[in-house]
């Protein structure tokens, strides 16, 4: 089983000259994939099922394609900061008498772990599988969440 | 749990489709296609299609499968990681036995597009009986 830690280099908003160096490294770095390979998709991790991370100012999305997987067959478990997807996807059998002509869809057992950048409160993580479409979301920790504060006047 | 262990493979993408006019990538779904006496099976890895975005086109021998996944995020997100992008799945087959065009079914459950061909009854022999002069 190969397990990935996913650490996302974000640093806030001063100017801090190590982190344009990484910017710009990584920059370099994306250039670089997408003259060798034409996909967008950056630092792949390898491991089923491919993820897709997003945030909005509340919460975090995760995202993975599971076509043909039971949403009873995916157990979700969060762990401080890290999230684990594991599962099974099965394909069923399809009677004695056929022939197979292609057969490129594959079955077995998947599991994925990933941190997220800050605390979530997993009291009130929920998912959705929809058309093979798992979507999990991930509300921020009170903590973590951007303030405005209100200035009155004296 | 089974033994196997499912191994990441990137989408593969199609080449050329001839020009779409909305822009954006466009996949080869993973298939599996057998065929029984009575019908042919085909099965396609479609994650994110709802049934009502899947078009299939039967036209004279060739068959055509699509599906336009809607878009996922909303304004607000922001990617933190992208491993997979999303767009159309497209492909095409030609097949070789005639279909009986009417009873043809297709449903989608949980991103998976099960499409039932099947086989047009063949057109029975005809004896040609040759008269003596």
């Amino acid at each position: 089983m190969t397990i990935i830690k996913w650490r996302p280099g974000r640093s806030g908003y001063r100017f801090d000259p190590f982190s344009e160096m990484q910017r710009l490294q990584r920059e370099m770095h994306r250039i670089y994939n997408t003259l060798t390979d034409t996909r967008e998709a950056s630092r792949p991790a390898g491991v089923y099922p491919h993820l897709n991370i997003t945030e909005d100012e509340d919460n975090y999305y995760v995202r993975a394609e599971l076509p043909g997987v039971d949403p009873e067959d995916i157990e979700i478990t969060t762990q401080g900061n890290d999230l684990i997807i594991n599962g099974e996807r099965k394909i069923p059998l399809e009677g004695e008498n056929v022939s197979y002509h292609r057969r490129e869809r594959e079955a077995g057992s998947f599991k994925r772990i990933t941190s997220l950048p800050t605390h979530i409160d997993s009291s009130k993580v929920a998912a959705v599988c929809k058309n093979g479409l798992l979507i999990i979301t991930l509300p921020k920790a009170p903590e973590v969440k951007a303030r405005q504060i209100e200035v009155k006047p004296a | 749990m089974s033994d196997k262990e499912l191994q990441v493979r990137d989408k593969r993408e199609l080449e050329s489709a001839g020009e779409r006019t909305k822009p954006g990538p466009v996949f080869i779904p993973a298939v599996d296609i057998f065929e029984s006496e009575a019908e042919i099976t085909l099965l396609a890895d479609m994650p994110g299609v709802a049934s009502e975005n899947v078009s299939i086109d039967l036209h004279e021998n060739q068959l055509t499968v699509s599906g336009e996944v809607e878009q996922l995020t909303s304004e607000k997100e922001e990617y933190l990681l992208q491993e997979f992008e999303t767009g159309i799945f497209h492909r095409q087959f030609t097949l070789s036995d005639r279909i009986d065009q009417s009873s043809i079914t297709a449903t989608v459950k949980d991103g998976v597009l099960r499409l039932v061909l099947p086989k047009a009854e063949k057109v029975k022999p005809r004896k040609i009986e040759v008269k003596a002069g």
